[in-house]
């Protein structure tokens, strides 16, 4: 069989986040996004893809959200409550908690500004949230008998999760956004090793690399206070979660040490609101941030108050954040028309704007004026700064999650075409993993990895557990290494553990397949083990010692006495050692031992295995007899080649 | 499988203590102290205390009616009756598990810890310079049992100031001589039932063990499954929730369920511990009829809960009425659970009386505790996740305390230990007289002793008890659900419960520090073999046997108790396709023909015996080159100086024997 997975959205692009997956007949729906850009039905996946019957409950097993982004999650009530999916729905406890903030508020700017007809109504949202089942980080999720999921940190937002699915022997991961490092309020990204058939990751800059976020922090918060201490106002359009609240630890902290009495304002009780959740959700932050639930709670901002529209004209200076981001409409629009002729203003600008909205034509060039609508034109002399710290991780990052976890397969989701195209060049060649970035309303299929089952004796397996240490020696020098010209080559030893799994599968008829130890198989068949050994007496030269000069070793060798033996043993260890540097050579005194290969000073007048007929010089040469198995054939012969043509002294 | 009870404890201050030897591995099942033993141990002398008073100003205080006498004890050699003056005049020390204590720590494998009460004993093992175990603790459970263990050492401080340090290893009181002048009632907590548990005391651990016993935590989150040395999984979850979903997974190994602290609303830190082995082997041990409660929750309607609300609502009314008739009521902080019910059920009795009574938490780590209880909706029941989910704070307390009606006081003191240690003693003393004052104390069966020093009293005392563990006639219910193997059942209540036979699971029963062998269920394991792997496989027919064998080799993975044989990354080399395990035995004829088809020729020479007596048989090879065949049952040495020619040989040998 294999995984199945079709891209309803952010197939090469940002928004609408939804993939569906098929993995062992299971039915999976990551994500129930929508995208910011569109006002038309594009803004929502296709569903009908799923079931042309619009039979969502059968067609579906779970929805899994891995965070409480609109990109994410701003299709699920219309999915629930219109198209009428009834099944069980995935989440992590913040995203639960504040992803209907973010859809009532979005509700809110299209029907209340924009006057739009409106696809879902908060009974929906609220109706929607009661069938979200919550879940804690780690938890293990039995979804039925046969589908296990399991949430983990993905940092970017409060909440944000990688979702682990098996079913049976596959398992994939879907990582939703994710950040590789900390930010602010967040930590970074986490997850175990996993056996993975298919990685499906987002891929936002997946072809940005960047440094250190602390410089480009520094630099807003510079911007900020130069525009206050100027006299100017700060607008900060954001959406209320997530963003708001690293930039108010960030403020917030600044504001404490310069101590600094420019008010910040929250422009709705939204966010003031979206705090509360934060501070109850505190253990889902970073570490350092976690830790200040006892004494002062981080979210509980000290220089924060609430906006009053009466202030917008008021004419000191201020620090206001404004939902929405992007200045796509709402209250941010609305300042930022007040604002923005005023050359004293800052306005900040998230790294990502959609097409389409304000704030990604501030982005674009250096406007001067902006065309509202064909009646409304806003002068813009404010000075404009773009935010570069972003929560989704770098290509760097993905790279090393997707080294980390090594899955058969990748697909790349959420992203920008060009750029999710040379990223997959570059998994496929650097890890050697296949790698896929379909577009909207592609499948892609995968294989996924199958068992068969057997029975495995306990002595198969405790064998192997067994360690099974090698020892090489290497004189291997860092060959590219050219700074370590003192540095002589010394001989290191190399110690692996390489485990073999290595046993005998028995299938007998009407009896269940079963693994054995080799030595068990024997027992079951009622046999002896039979070796097949080689073995040779191999004639080795040896120079007249001067002492032992009429005593020659042979044939008179049984007067050799074991000092002699030994020291001719010794000779012949020195002499190997030095042909044959990698090996490992065992002196027992009596006999060399090379792997299997056994070599002892043969004392009979007449061995069996006394092969060669070229004992040309007898007088001159001991014998030694060797022996060892077909493994070790090839050594073995060299070795007998070197004992052959030497001449111990 | 082994499994012994080292004490079965006692209550919810004291969870039983359990080794289990299962795959090979030493499984130690929660590490607790007996804190009610330390009501043996007189309360710091009250006039000698003068922080009690500066401290009455922020209270409204009655005058204290009752002081102790201070001072040196008199010794008397006859039994005196029962009074505050039998009480120990020392430093506190605190009673272990001492069965715990026959056991070598260092070759425990596998510390898990079910609750906060249950940690309580940790620092005393992961002190130990060979200990080396790994411990699970649930996040909640960690963090509320350090706050705990920090509490009890910095209440113990007090005391010590007291009494200064003891000059000597053992203490005065534990001296046999004084041992014998301690009324009974007193010796049978110091020494235990058979009189040999004077070993289980111990000088109380220090802050830096605490901290050193915290890092060496692995702590898991809500469910998260732990997997020790790939084949014992472990599993945490709430004992009050979601048994269902845990137990249909029915590969688990359900194992020992404590629930622990908590009421009726609040499961946070209440969880059970749930392992799977990799043997597949499914059994449950039933430890102790008082570790099922929350687990049973689930099981049944809410009429436990409703029982458990209707104490509170009693207490409630009672501490009403004592602060109407101008009295204090002092509620030792016993369960974090009950008291934090408690809060907030008082207060709103408060509020709809029209009172405006301050309250006081008084405790160094009051702060810290509540704030936490504010953070971990992850671990409270369905109604306090809601509050979540609505945006409102978890507990009550949060804005009681913004409203000023609830005030922390992160004093040197904290709550009450068995009424011993802590400022509870000092409140005590100065209500104990006031008729109208309240105190709310658990039931517990040694109150007797508890109250001693603050005799007499005019206080009134309401005693009540909380459930604290399963009730017995919900143990056959959650067996049912359950559907384990096997049940470990305390001896003592074998005639509570009675097992039918219809029972799908065998019950043994145990008694304290006794180990019970328990059959095992394992069969073999099971291999799961990539199918890449398996079909490269060459299989090899063994006719006369009717049996297929073929060599596999891969690269065997133990992963949350399950063993798969993965394809190794190398490719095996051509070597690995010849046979290297041989069996039969040759005959020397079909060995020649097999040579003669190969083209090499030689003849058999028969009876030669050699020094091991072994009968072998020799060919002789001439052409095309010497070489020599030395055959014997059990063995074939081939002897060549060719080596082509060696290994032609090896081949025709090979094809005469049977092989792999």
């Amino acid at each position: 069989m294999a995984i199945e997975c079709l891209v309803l959205g952010a197939g090469q692009e940002i928004g609408k986040s939804c993939v569906v997956v098929t993995i062992n007949g299971k039915r999976i729906m990551f994500d129930c996004g929508m995208h910011m850009g569109y006002q038309d039905r594009r803004r929502y996946p296709d569903f009908s893809l799923i079931s042309k019957t619009r039979d969502f409950d059968n067609a579906l097993d779970c929805i899994i959200i891995t965070h409480f982004h609109l990109d994410h999650v701003g299709a699920l009530p219309y999915f629930t409550e219109v198209c009428g999916y009834r099944g069980p729905i995935y989440m992590t406890y913040p995203t639960k908690a504040l992803a209907p903030l973010m859809l009532e508020d979005y509700r809110k700017v299209m029907v209340d500004q924009r006057g739009e007809e409106e696809q879902f109504t908060s009974a929906h949202i609220a109706e929607c949230m009661k069938k979200v089942i919550a879940v804690d980080l780690k938890q293990s999720v039995q979804v039925d008998k046969d589908l296990q999921i399991r949430a983990y940190y993905a940092g970017h937002v409060l909440g944000a999760a990688m979702f682990y699915a098996k079913v049976g022997d596959s398992a994939m991961v879907y990582t939703g956004d994710y950040n590789m490092t900390p930010d602010r309020h967040l930590g970074a990204a986490q997850i175990d090793r996993l056996q993975l058939d298919l990685l499906i990751t987002e891929s936002t800059y997946a072809g940005t690399i960047r440094d250190s976020k602390y410089a480009r922090e520094r630099e807003f918060l510079k911007a900020v206070h130069k525009c206050v201490a100027g006299g100017g106002k700060v607008l900060i359009p954001t959406f209320a979660l997530g963003r708001a609240q690293e930039l108010c630890i960030l403020l917030d902290d600044y504001w404490e040490r310069m101590k600094l009495k420019v008010p910040i304002y929250f422009s709705a009780g939204l966010t003031i609101q979206a705090n509360m959740y934060y501070k109850m959700l505190i253990s889902w932050t970073s570490q350092k941030v976690k830790e200040t639930y006892a004494t002062h709670n981080a979210f509980d901002f000290k220089n924060v108050r609430n906006f009053d529209r009466s202030l917008i004209d008021a004419p000191s200076p201020c620090v206001l954040f404004a939902t929405p981001g992007m200045i796509s409409g709402g209250f941010s629009l609305e300042v930022f028309k007040r604002w923005a002729p005023d050359e004293m203003n800052l306005v900040t600008l998230p790294g990502y704007c959609v097409a389409g909205t304000i704030g990604h034509k501030l982005m674009s060039g250096k406007p001067t004026k902006i065309d509202l609508d064909k009646d409304t034109q806003i002068d813009v002399r404010c000075q404009i700064h773009q935010l570069s710290f972003s929560p989704h991780t770098d290509a760097k990052g993905i790279m090393d999650l997707v080294k980390f976890l090594s899955p058969k397969h990748v697909i790349l989701v959420h992203g920008e075409k060009p750029k999710m195209a040379t990223l997959k060049q570059r998994i496929q060649s650097e890890l050697g993993i296949q790698c896929y970035d379909p577009a909207n309303k592609d499948s892609v299929c995968v294989p996924s990895t199958h068992f068969v089952k057997a029975g495995a004796s306990n002595a198969f397996i405790r064998s192997c557990l067994n360690p099974n240490f090698k020892f090489s020696k290497s004189s291997l020098e860092d060959k590219s290494d050219s700074g370590s010209q003192g540095m002589k080559s010394m001989p290191w030893l190399q110690i692996s553990d390489d485990r073999v799994g290595e046993g005998i599968l028995v299938l007998e008829k009407n009896k269940k397949t079963k693994v054995v130890h080799q030595d068990e198989l024997l027992h079951m068949l009622g046999e002896q083990k039979h070796e097949i050994q080689f073995a040779y007496c191999c004639p080795v030269h040896i120079e007249k010692l001067e002492q032992t000069e009429t005593t020659d070793l042979i044939p008179t060798n049984d007067k050799l006495s074991a000092s002699d033996k030994s020291s001719v043993i010794k000779k012949l260890l020195v002499k190997l050692s030095s042909e044959l540097s990698e090996a490992n050579i065992h002196d027992f005194g009596e006999h060399i031992q090379l792997e299997s290969f056994h070599v002892s000073i043969c004392l009979k007048d007449n061995c069996p295995y006394r092969i060669t007929d070229s004992l040309q010089s007898k007088s001159e040469a001991a014998f030694f007899c060797c022996s060892w198995s077909e493994a070790d054939e090839k050594l073995a012969r060299r070795i007998i080649s070197i004992m052959e043509n030497c001449n111990l002294t | 499988m082994k499994f012994t009870c080292l004490s079965k404890g006692g209550g919810f201050h004291f969870p039983p203590c359990h080794m289990l030897n299962v795959c090979g591995f030493r499984v130690l099942f929660d590490c607790p102290l007996d804190l009610s033993a330390l009501t043996i141990f007189s309360p710091v002398p009250a006039d000698s205390c003068t922080i009690g008073d500066e401290e009455s100003s922020n209270f409204a205080v009655h005058e204290p009616v009752v002081d102790m006498e201070a001072g040196v004890r008199k010794k008397q050699k006859v039994e005196k009756p029962l009074d505050a003056n039998s009480l120990i005049y020392s430093e506190p020390w605190y009673k272990t598990v001492n069965n715990l204590h026959l056991w070598n720590a260092s070759f425990i494998d596998v510390v898990l810890i079910s609750s906060p009460m249950g940690m309580l004993g940790l620092p005393y093992i992961t002190r130990i310079k060979d200990f080396s175990a790994k411990i699970y603790v649930t996040d909640a459970a960690a963090r509320v049992g350090q706050l705990m263990m920090e509490d009890l050492v910095s209440m113990h401080m007090e005391h010590r100031q007291f009494y200064g340090t003891e000059e000597s290893s053992v203490p005065q009181w534990m001296k046999s001589e004084e041992l014998d002048l301690l009324p009974s009632a007193l010796k049978k907590v110091a020494l235990g039932k058979d009189g040999a548990e004077l070993g289980g005391w111990m000088p109380l651990y220090s802050a830096a063990h605490v901290k050193d016993c915290m890092m060496k935590v692995q702590r898991l989150r809500y469910a998260e499954e732990a997997c020790y040395n790939g084949t014992l999984v472990i599993k945490a979850c709430s004992s009050g929730l979601e048994i269902g979903s845990i137990f249909d997974s029915g590969h688990a190994m359900d194992f020992d369920y404590h629930a622990l602290q908590g009421s009726d609303l609040i499961l946070y830190s209440d969880f059970s511990t749930l392992l799977t082995s990799e043997d597949n082997e499914q059994s449950t041990f039933s430890d102790d009829n008082n570790n099922w409660e929350e687990l049973a929750k689930s099981l049944c309607n809410n009429d436990e809960s409703s029982e458990e609300r209707e104490k509170l609502s009693f207490i409630c009314s009672c501490a009403i009425d004592s602060v109407k008739s101008g009295g204090s009521v002092l509620i030792p902080i016993d369960r974090l659970g009950v008291s934090l019910l408690l809060l907030e059920q008082i207060s709103m009795f408060l509020k709809s009386s029209d009172l405006k009574v301050p309250i006081y938490v008084i405790s160094s780590v009051a702060e810290e505790l509540l704030a936490y209880t504010n953070i971990i909706p992850e671990w409270l029941c369905k109604q306090r996740q809601e509050k979540l989910f609505s945006g409102e704070s978890l507990f009550a307390h949060v804005e009681l305390i913004k409203e000023k009606k609830i005030h922390v006081f992160p004093a040197v003191h904290s709550p009450k230990l068995f009424l011993r240690l802590g400022p509870a003693v000092h409140l005590l003393r100065r209500w104990s007289g006031d008729p109208n004052s309240l105190l709310v104390l658990e039931d517990e069966a040694d109150a007797d002793i508890a109250l001693l020093p603050f005799k007499p009293m005019s206080m009134k005392v309401l005693q009540c008890s909380f459930l604290s563990g399963i009730k017995l006639q919900k143990v056959q219910p959650l067996l049912k659900t359950l559907q384990p193997k096997l049940v470990l059942f305390p001896e003592d209540l074998r005639n509570h419960v009675r097992f039918s036979n219809i029972n799908s699971f065998s019950v043994s029963h145990y008694f304290e520090n006794e180990t019970l062998h328990i059959p095992s269920l394992k069969g073999s394991p099971e291999l799961k073999i990539t199918t890449d792997l398996a079909s490269q496989l060459n299989w090899r027919n063994l006719e006369q046997r009717k049996l297929n064998i073929t060599r596999l080799k891969g690269e065997l993975l133990i992963e949350q108790g399950k063993h798969r044989l993965l394809s190794r990354n190398e490719q095996a080399s051509s070597s690995q396709n010849r046979p290297f395990l041989h069996w039969g035995s040759p005959h020397p004829e079909d060995l020649l023909a097999v040579l003669s088809k190969m083209g090499i020729n030689g003849h058999v020479e028969r009876g030669m015996r050699d020094a091991e007596s072994d009968e072998a048989c020799i060919v002789h090879v001439q052409d095309p080159n010497k070489a020599l065949i030395e055959v014997r049952a059990t063995g074939t040495v081939i002897s060549a100086a060719d080596e082509n020619l060696a290994s032609r040989i090896f081949e025709a040998v090979v094809d005469v024997l049977e092989g792999i």
